[in-house]
């Protein structure tokens, strides 16, 4: 019998799950919209202005030049981790949104398509709000900085398909914890945000690797500094092969849940 | 010609190695409104949900609309309307917002949809309503909202999970007097309730449902007339005044049944019984005409409310 991919099971409804998603999020324009822009900036200023006056160098940038792009990154990952945990959660269990559209023409694929699509869109959004806000204050070194929502749009779908998988998975919201504690801030820290990798010390420096926030921190990076290099490519080939894998893992463990 | 809308033959679902329904038949035709009466527990809401496509079957044979569940759900889904038992509105938008979106799912274009809506809306008189956001919302509006929405792409059948289940008396007249009017104009209805009245008020057709079997079908009143006799005397005594009343109480076409302090004594004529036999022992006489509770307690042993 052929394996049938649960991603070949959406249908162009995903646009309509990922509709409601977007409404409600432009309804709360008033508590939504000016997060992903002060966030950043504050970072951007205190880390800058500290840590940036004993830090001067790394890797040949100023420390404001080697972090600020880092923020986009980290802008998409918590934007996209936290909509497919948090309020896909609630959605699903709480409010029971998801039985009320299941008794549509939508199947299951098709809303947490959607769900995974909104948390994508949720990431490109900070993520260029961070380029915006950086490119701003005089951060990006080159017109390949144009390139980070690009590539922010395939870290979003990383982190929505890896939460989502998660979100199948866990009995209780409590039970996010062992997924942000222990592996969303632990990417946060030890990605090359902060620093680069090459501190990490030989024995466990490949661990980074990983690390699906590496692969999103390292071209984003090069993007806005411009300094590009064929091999970034493969930064994203790992992203979008994982990517592939986790959508059609949540698919199926999300139908395994909520239609018995 | 009378044209089969849902149509179940050896329907079994099985969760997790608990049998939730055994192996039912049932035909439903266009326009009716068929019930399905039984205890929490029964079966009902199992079956709905094979209905509706949100739960796969697990053996036997069921179609909707002509379509077998099992081939094309998704055909099904888009001409049916599913109210269901609990309250799944989206609390983050209005009430017009709601139907709105929902009708999105459907393909409905922006103009159509609120038209649509607007209908339903008056329809179910909460038009004056539609800017206000769910959690202002009575549970009675709620469920009416919830119908309204489910009305919204003019479904040919149209499905009620426990409609009235946790509505104050006001509010479930209300919603019975406008699905009898959805039922004059011609919407085929399926309506799951463990409340008799509810039944017989609404149901052309019903089925008695417990512990995943069905136990009797027909018209309300022929149910009744089937199984019982057609009145009812409800006595309250002790368990020994009890006992000595239904070993005394017999007689033609009299059935009795004792329910934990009340003894059911059903017979053609209750006024005659009364004459015959003395009754003074006990403390309360109720008199009634038989109603589905009976049957089902006569089919069962149990009362259909715990």
């Amino acid at each position: 019998m052929p394996l049938e991919l649960p991603m070949l099971k959406m249908s162009y409804r995903v646009y309509r799950i990922w509709q409601r998603d977007r409404d409600i999020y432009l309804n709360a324009w008033a508590t939504e919209l000016w997060p992903p822009f002060v966030e950043p900036l504050l970072s951007i200023v205190a880390l800058g202005l500290g840590l940036g006056y004993y830090v001067t160098d790394i890797n040949g940038m100023s420390f404001i030049q080697f972090l600020a792009p880092a923020f986009a990154a980290t802008g998409a990952m918590y934007a996209s981790a936290f909509e497919c945990t948090y309020a896909s959660f609630v959605r699903m269990v709480y409010q029971k949104t998801f039985d009320a559209i299941l008794a549509t023409p939508c199947t299951i694929e098709d809303v947490i398509g959607g769900e995974m699509l909104w948390g994508t869109t949720r990431a490109l959004i900070s993520a260029t709000v961070v380029l915006f806000v950086i490119a701003v204050f005089g951060l990006t070194q080159s017109w390949w900085a144009l390139g980070i929502p690009f590539v922010a749009l395939l870290q979003g779908l990383l982190f929505s398909s890896m939460s989502m998988v998660i979100t199948s998975i866990v009995p209780t919201f409590g039970a996010f914890n062992y997924y942000i504690t222990l592996g969303i801030t632990p990417m946060f820290f030890f990605s090359g945000v902060f620093f680069p990798l090459e501190r990490l010390p030989e024995s466990i420096r490949w661990l980074a690797w990983f690390s699906p926030l590496t692969h999103a921190v390292t071209p984003i990076r090069a993007l806005a500094n411009g300094q590009i290099h064929a091999s970034l490519i493969w930064d994203l080939v790992w992203m979008a092969v994982v990517s592939l894998v986790m959508v059609n893992v949540a698919l199926s463990l999300m139908r395994r849940r909520l239609v018995k | 010609m009378h044209e089969k809308v849902v149509e179940a033959r050896g329907l079994v679902k099985v969760y997790n190695g608990n049998p939730a329904v055994r192996g039912i038949d049932f035909d439903i035709y266009r326009g009716e409104c068929f019930g399905f009466l039984g205890p929490n527990g029964a079966g009902k809401s199992t079956t709905m949900r094979m209905i509706y496509g949100f739960s796969p079957i697990t053996e036997g044979y069921l179609s909707v609309l002509g379509t077998p569940v099992t081939q094309n759900i998704r055909r099904i889904k888009y001409q049916i309307g599913v109210v269901p038992q609990e309250d799944n509105l989206d609390e983050d938008m209005d009430v017009l917002k709601n139907l709105l979106v929902y009708a999105r799912y459907f393909d409905m274009p922006r103009k159509l949809a609120l038209q649509r809506a607007q209908e339903q809306l008056e329809f179910w008189q909460l038009w004056e309503r539609r800017h206000s956001p769910i959690r202002e919302l009575s549970g009675g509006m709620k469920r009416r909202l919830l119908i309204g929405r489910a009305m919204l792409n003019r479904p040919l059948l149209l499905i009620l999970d426990e409609p009235t289940t946790g509505l104050d008396p006001q509010a479930r007249h209300l919603v019975w007097q406008k699905l009898r009017q959805l039922r004059d104009e011609g919407t085929t209805m399926i309506l799951t309730t463990h409340y008799m009245d509810e039944a017989a008020q609404l149901c052309d057709r019903l089925v008695i449902m417990n512990d995943g079997q069905i136990l009797a079908e027909g018209a309300p009143s022929e149910l009744i007339r089937e199984h019982l006799p057609g009145q009812v005397l409800e006595i309250r005594g002790t368990e020994l005044d009890l006992q000595g009343l239904q070993a005394r109480l017999t007689g033609d076409n009299v059935l009795t049944e004792k329910v934990g302090d009340i003894l059911y004594v059903y017979a053609d004529n209750v006024d005659d019984l009364r004459q015959k036999f003395d009754l003074g022992c006990c403390q309360e006489v109720i008199y009634r005409l038989s109603t589905l509770e009976d049957v089902f307690l006569r089919l069962t042993g149990r009362a259909l409310l715990e």
